[in-house]
């Protein structure tokens, strides 16, 4: 069984001070246009990284403790990052969307950690 | 001074007036206001310059939140503190009971408490980790005295959580 491809009748209204595009006739649009691939808001918002960075301050167990606590992440894990952060200045805790990066380093705020959202160039 | 857990409290008992004092001060030293330094640091940027529309959105939305969160814990660690009002002249030594429901309230502000103080004066990393300077001799040494007693205390309640 074949089937007809469709075909529509599109008036294209004339707006004053808008031009008609230019593939488009008052009568009749024929195949449509694939325009330029635009990428998804999601693909635009990867990756962003949260930071924590050193604060000669802020205990090392309580670090520690904030890591686990916001990220969930298992004591081991959470030293790994506690002690890059010592020795090193920073650690990238978590990479992903942009909103979710925000809560992150809102929650990491309120326990009063230097942290930073950064886009990854 | 001894400090150990009963039930569901953290007990600080045979305080010295010096030391009840230090306490006492908690809420005032954690207190931002009139210390640039101090607010930069507790209300750091969330982004780095680029990110100018964020740090905006921050400082209209996120600090205010923050400033709440703080304040609520401030007032929780207040009200426990009033324990240690009273006969100010007496030398007795005195107890402090702290509920460990108030335990996270209780690390946040001794958390701020040191940052503040520690942007106030602001002490060297080497001087933070002198934890055996001594002795006091300046308002400054009394400073990085309470920042390192402070930080005794969050370490205890810290350990008390993870029993």
């Amino acid at each position: 069984m074949s089937v007809a491809p469709l075909t529509a009748e599109v008036a294209v209204p004339l707006i004053p001070g808008i031009p008609r595009p230019k593939n488009a006739t008052s009568s009749n649009i024929g195949a449509p246009t694939i325009e330029k691939e635009t990428r998804t808001e999601e693909a635009l918002d990867l990756p962003w990284h949260v930071v924590v960075h050193n604060d000669p301050v802020n205990l090392m167990s309580y670090v520690t403790m904030v890591f686990q606590r916001v990220f969930g992440y298992p004591r081991d894990k959470a030293e790994r990052h506690m002690l890059e952060v010592h020795h090193k200045g920073r650690s990238i805790l978590w990479s992903g969307m942009r909103e979710r990066g925000e809560l992150y380093v809102q929650q990491l705020h309120g326990y009063l950690l230097l942290a930073t959202l950064e886009k990854v160039s | 001074m001894e400090i150990r857990r009963r039930k569901n409290q953290i007990e600080i008992s045979e305080l010295d007036p010096f030391l009840a004092e230090l306490l006492r001060q908690i809420p005032t030293s954690a207190n931002t206001e009139g210390a640039p330094a101090a607010e930069q640091r507790i209300f750091s940027p969330p982004a780095n310059g680029k990110e100018a529309e964020l740090c905006a959105e921050w400082k209209m939305y996120v600090e205010p939140e923050l400033r709440r969160l703080f304040q609520t814990a401030t007032q929780t660690v207040g009200a426990d503190l009033e324990q240690l009002n009273g006969n100010e002249k007496s030398l007795a030594n005195r107890t402090l009971r702290i509920p460990t429901k108030h335990a996270d309230a209780w690390l946040s502000v001794l958390n701020q408490a040191r940052l503040v103080i520690a942007a106030k004066n602001n002490f060297t990393e080497t001087e933070l980790n002198d934890h055996l300077h001594s002795p006091i001799g300046s308002r400054r040494d009394l400073s990085l005295f309470q920042v390192n007693f402070y930080g005794f205390l969050q370490e205890f309640i810290l350990r008390e959580l993870e029993c």
